[in-house]
């Protein structure tokens, strides 16, 4: 089923950034954002969120979301919320360009029609979709932030050398590319942010951040 | 780089990980002895290598008489006296620190004093499988990843009493026969499953508390990421009893939450859903 989306955009999105054709963005970002019709049966709400309006439930809602859970916009009810709002994010590596796969956030009552709809909207438009309950760092980040924060204490503690680590993941795990380079990649500082932000909502000690990417966050901010 | 290390046996060269190690070793031209203690074992790696070979030849990477003097550098054996004149021994036995020390030892008795005795371990301290062999400076490790023939690197590490010329030794033999060592030091899984088995624990918990489906989990890594395997694709693959013995070997030494065999997991073992040998993991493919 063809869906037509209508989207509000507040300030930056980070799922879909003006693409820089230098750099060899994708430009599915922008054709997506062309390719509103105005208004339709899905509205997307990119960059900073307003405050719901009860009126927007009457239509599938999308809203980009950042480091913050879905519960932050909607509210949470003791595990039984959900309704036709949902979230979504485009991944990227830190701040390296997003790539193809969206990850579309749902609660636990979530309206299967609305899943439905937002799954069959952005696969017409290119992407992947999986669908990922409403916890912090949704699929990968999840999964992957640990396994950076790892590496680089791996690294601080004299495990092996970054080139090594490096080789090992891209010829001992098939990795398209090493932990390390790709955490820098993305930057160090956004490792931090991301880390900390699941950190500071689990309180799981695997995504306290790094030492190298604490260091790279106070020079930022110096 | 030329290696001092003409002849060489593999311990266990009747297992997946033996037999791999003993066809990287015998296609680079190095006299190869496979040791196991059962011939049967032994009997099926060389079938194995046999078609793995007449492969590489319709495949133009090797020649028919290439093929016919590498199987010829093969030689299997039962008895460990035969491994009496190798210049390294490199062991890919059960992974368990007293059959390794026990082999080691028995291996010291029979080895010319100069022979180097290195473990493939993947998890084990090579300084405790050392220990006590009677030749703790001639013992390295060499991890190599599976399947052996097709993957090029190896983890290489020194125990605490290892000599630098016989660690040299080991990755200069490594070099010579086409693999790409990476050092590491002697830390519980080296790099490779330091990183790895944490991970694909942290994903049978996320699938255990409902985050995404493991088919989502593995087109979420694999688009994302770029993996060309799905994690959940990739324990299925390996075994999830595999992944509870890595557990076992990795958490007592690290005391990392993130080690520890999730209940999931544990509970899938137990349910005989080991992944695709027994048709069944977080895929089915009874119907495959």
């Amino acid at each position: 089923m063809m869906h037509s989306y209508e989207i509000i955009q507040n300030g930056a999105s980070r799922s879909f950034p003006t693409v820089d054709d230098s750099k060899g963005d994708d430009p599915k970002g922008d054709e997506f954002l062309t390719n509103t019709s105005g208004s339709g049966d899905i509205l997307i709400y990119l960059g900073d969120v307003p405050q719901l309006q009860p009126d927007d439930t009457d239509r599938t809602v999308l809203i980009e979301l950042d480091l913050e859970c879905l519960g932050v916009h909607t509210g949470e009810a003791s595990g039984t919320e959900g309704s036709d709002v949902l979230g979504f994010a485009r991944y990227r590596n830190g701040n390296d360009a997003p790539g193809r796969l969206i990850e579309l956030v749902r609660q636990p009552q979530s309206s299967e029609a609305a899943i439905t709809a937002a799954r069959q909207m952005f696969e017409a438009a290119g992407f992947d979709v999986v669908v990922a309950l409403d916890r912090p760092g949704r699929i990968i980040d999840r999964l992957v932030r640990p396994q950076y924060n790892a590496a680089m204490r791996f690294l601080d503690d004299g495990l092996a050398s970054a080139e090594a680590m490096d080789m090992t993941s891209r010829m001992g795990l098939g990795y398209p590319d090493g932990l390390i380079e790709r955490t820098q990649r993305g930057d160090l500082e956004r490792h931090y942010d991301i880390s900390k932000a699941i950190y500071d909502m689990t309180g799981l000690a695997e995504y306290a951040p790094s030492r190298m990417s604490c260091v790279a966050k106070q020079r930022k901010a110096e | 780089m030329t290696s001092n290390i003409k002849k060489i046996a593999v311990c266990g060269a009747g297992g997946t990980m033996g037999a791999g190690i003993a066809i990287v070793a015998a296609r680079a031209g190095i006299e190869t002895i496979c040791y196991d203690m059962a011939a049967p074992g032994l009997e099926r790696a060389r079938a194995q290598a046999g078609s793995f070979f007449t492969k590489s030849v319709e495949r133009g990477k090797m020649s028919e008489e290439d093929r016919t003097a590498t199987l010829a550098r093969m030689t299997d054996t039962t008895d460990l006296n035969d491994l009496a004149d190798v210049d390294m021994v490199i062991e890919a036995v059960f992974e368990d620190l007293q059959t390794k020390r026990d082999l080691f030892t028995a291996l010291n008795k029979v080895c010319d004093e100069k022979t180097i005795f290195a473990s493939n371990t993947s998890t084990l301290s090579i300084t405790e499988i050392a220990s006590g062999c009677g030749r703790e400076d001639r013992v390295v490790g060499l991890h190599f990843c599976l399947p052996a023939q097709m993957m090029k690197l190896v983890e290489a590490s020194q125990g605490m009493n290892t000599a630098p010329k016989v660690f040299q030794a080991a990755w200069d033999w490594a070099v010579q026969v086409g693999q790409v060592p990476v050092e590491t030091q002697d830390r519980p899984g080296f790099i490779l499953n330091a990183v790895l088995v944490p991970f694909n624990n942290d994903v049978i918990r996320a699938v255990e508390a409902g985050i995404a489906t493991p088919g989502d989990i593995d087109k979420a890594i694999k688009s994302g990421l770029g993996y060309k395997m799905g994690p959940c694709e990739l324990l299925d693959l390996i075994g999830l009893d595999t992944q509870v013995r890595l557990c076992e070997a990795f958490y007592p030494v690290t005391l990392d939450p993130r080690a520890s065999a999730p209940p999931l997991l544990r509970r899938m073992v137990a349910a005989g859903h080991l992944g695709r040998k027994s048709g069944k993991g977080f895929y089915d493919y009874a119907t495959a």
